[in-house]
């Protein structure tokens, strides 16, 4: 997970051809992705799943809210139900494509919070490096002696059921990997030759921050993040599973996958439906994560 | 390497108390009085003031942390709201169903992610490769209480050839090496194997991959080693990183085995955690996370003591 090579450290600290190579950088990023159609195709994917949450209420034939006892658990392919119905008869297309809202949200938000608030702590412990650093790293050392899945089951269970809930305790769950990410990228770049040149040309520590520090940290932090958020959705939805996230009637993947899991022996393959979305969506980011790493020659 | 080991026994202490205090505050981010969380209901008047005394919720914050720490190490961590039993009782057989599932599951891990990592890392580029990254990416990102539904689904409804829950027949919840308690075990192992087969498989593969690298093996190659035995030295070489990776992952499955319990109704940890939640049983939550956390704390300590005794390079950090 640590960066084992540091990155190369320029010969001149000159503005101008910082910023001159940095363009050069991203167009040299944007040719690679557009030479790897793996990452492309499993992005579009991502981009469908996020539109059609976002466009839910246009795009979705039926009110997901809407139960009919009449019409409970139609299998896959019915009349007016094309991916079937659930256990309250409510059409499974529309609640799939509301759920998607609920469950990109719960399983996105986490990270970005916890890229906010760790990427802060890691970017402080880097930086002042001492008895700060020690602290905090000390302290973050205490919340990695939890495997993930069992601190937000812990956090979650004890503040009860609930979307925040499942937010704040998803955020805590990811606050220290990335705050252990940035630590040790800024570490790494506090040490090199333009930063001890900054430094003793006078440069403020919040001049150096922002200028050299903060731009080096951003790619490899961020991309950390986004192969968190595959993680982040699957434990998301499982909060739900477990009746700690969403609660009925509202729709949401995990939710959906517990609720359905009671009528398994009646109607077995609309029961699968939400897991198949929770997967293909952590996998997209999963790929679109390494794909962005390749292309951005990062190594984590 | 003494001094090596005894530096990471001192360093485990402060963790562990760290991960203590954590648990001890989740009673305090709990909705409501802490009183409430701790004690049933329906409780008498007598019985609440007995517990008030015995959690010594008239006393300052650190004190109540104190008096629930030493409780804990003794072993006592409260009445279950649920059972009305101690906490404990249910904790010990609910680790030994979890270790059952863990330590099969790990089994398959090793085995399926050691043979296809070191193939893949071996055959760099070759179709056995490409195949494990894509296994080993989906083994990864598959939320794997849905892929226990459909293994129930495709093995228990529709073919109906293996039990869709519990771990024996008639809701046995003592593990037994009988046939009924293996048929049983078959699903719910094989769901909770996919993440470690993913990540040993993963790692073994960039483990291989770079030692194959490395000067030595040239030299093997130069001295007309035929490719048989250089991977024996691969393997050799590998088996610090692996041991690691595998090490920590049992300690993981402990923790993830939640969400699989849950599916197959297994009496493990994770189905007593879900219990636990389900009737908002508090002293029960803490007990049984502050098992699987100190178990997970211990499993990393062994495996950095197991390390630097395989590999002695490693205790000079």
């Amino acid at each position: 997970m640590a960066m084992n090579e540091s990155p190369a450290s320029p010969s001149s600290i000159d503005v101008t051809q910082v910023v001159a190579k940095s363009r050069n950088y991203w167009s040299t990023v944007l040719d690679r992705l557009s030479r790897d159609p793996v990452t492309l195709a499993f992005g579009a994917i991502l981009l469908l799943i996020l539109l059609s949450a976002i466009f839910a209420d246009v795009l979705a034939p039926a009110d997901p809210f809407k139960t009919s006892m009449i019409k409970r658990l139609k299998p896959i392919g019915t009349d007016g139900f094309p991916l079937g119905a659930d256990e309250l008869g409510r059409d499974m297309l529309s609640r799939l494509l509301y759920g998607g809202r609920l469950s990109l949200v719960m399983g996105i938000s986490p990270v970005a919070f916890a890229l906010v608030i760790g990427g802060f702590l890691g970017l402080v412990a880097g930086f002042l490096g001492g008895k700060i650093n020690m602290a905090i790293m000390r302290t973050i050392d205490v919340f990695y002696a939890f495997p993930s899945v069992l601190l937000a089951i812990a956090i979650s269970g004890a503040l009860g059921a609930g979307i925040v809930n499942a937010i704040i305790s998803l955020t805590i769950v990811f606050i220290p990997p990335i705050a252990r990410v940035t630590e040790s990228v800024t570490t790494q770049i506090r040490g090199l030759d333009y930063v001890e040149a900054a430094r003793a040309s006078g440069a403020r520590s919040l001049t150096i921050i922002r200028a050299h520090v903060l731009a080096n940290v951003a790619g490899p932090v961020f991309i950390y993040a986004t192969s968190l958020i595959s993680v982040s959705i699957i434990l998301a939805s499982g909060l739900s599973f477990l009746g700690l996230g969403t609660e009925p009637p509202n729709p949401e993947w995990g939710l959906m996958l517990n609720t359905l899991r009671q009528s398994i022996y009646v109607s077995p393959w609309v029961a699968t439906l939400p897991g198949v979305l929770i997967f293909i969506t952590s996998l997209s980011f999963n790929m679109l994560s390494d794909g962005l790493r390749t292309a951005m020659d990062i190594k984590l | 390497m003494f001094a090596y080991i005894l530096r990471r026994i001192v360093y485990v202490i402060p963790i562990a108390l760290g991960v203590t205090i954590i648990i001890f505050g989740l009673v305090h981010i709990a909705p409501g009085d802490p009183l409430n969380a701790v004690v049933p209901p329906d409780a008498p008047q007598e019985t609440v003031e007995l517990l008030i005394k015995a959690y010594g919720f008239d006393k300052p914050i650190p004190v109540q942390y104190g008096i629930w720490l030493g409780r804990a190490i003794e072993g006592d961590f409260g009445i279950s709201f649920a059972t009305g039993r101690p906490v404990a009782e249910a904790i010990a057989s609910g680790v030994v169903n979890t270790l059952v599932l863990a330590v099969g599951a790990i089994l398959i891990g090793m085995t399926l992610g050691c043979l296809i990592g070191a193939l893949a890392g071996y055959f760099q580029g070759s179709w056995i490769d490409k195949l494990s990254t894509g296994f080993a990416i989906a083994g990864v990102s598959v939320p794997h209480y849905w892929l226990g539904l459909v293994l129930v689904i495709v093995f228990s409804v529709e073919m109906n050839v293996l039990p869709a829950m519990g771990m024996g027949p008639g809701g046995s919840r003592e593990w037994a090496w009988d046939s009924e308690h293996l048929r049983h075990l078959v699903l719910p192992v094989i769901t909770l194997s996919v993440i470690p087969i993913g990540i040993i498989t993963r790692s073994v593969r960039a483990t291989v991959a770079e030692i194959l690298t490395m000067e030595f093996v040239q030299t093997l190659e130069a001295k007309g080693l035929r490719s048989g035995r250089i991977f024996l030295h691969v393997v050799a070489n590998a088996a610090p990183t692996v041991l690691a990776v595998a090490g920590l992952q049992i300690g993981y499955l402990l923790g993830g085995s939640i969400l699989v319990e849950t599916v197959f109704s297994w009496p493990g940890t994770g189905f007593l955690l879900n219990d636990a939640i389900f009737r908002r049983d508090i002293p029960l939550l803490q007990g049984v996370i502050l098992v699987l956390a100190m178990f997970f704390v211990f499993m990393n300590l062994v495996v950095d003591i197991l390390q630097s005794i395989i590999d002695p390079r490693m205790s000079r950090g």
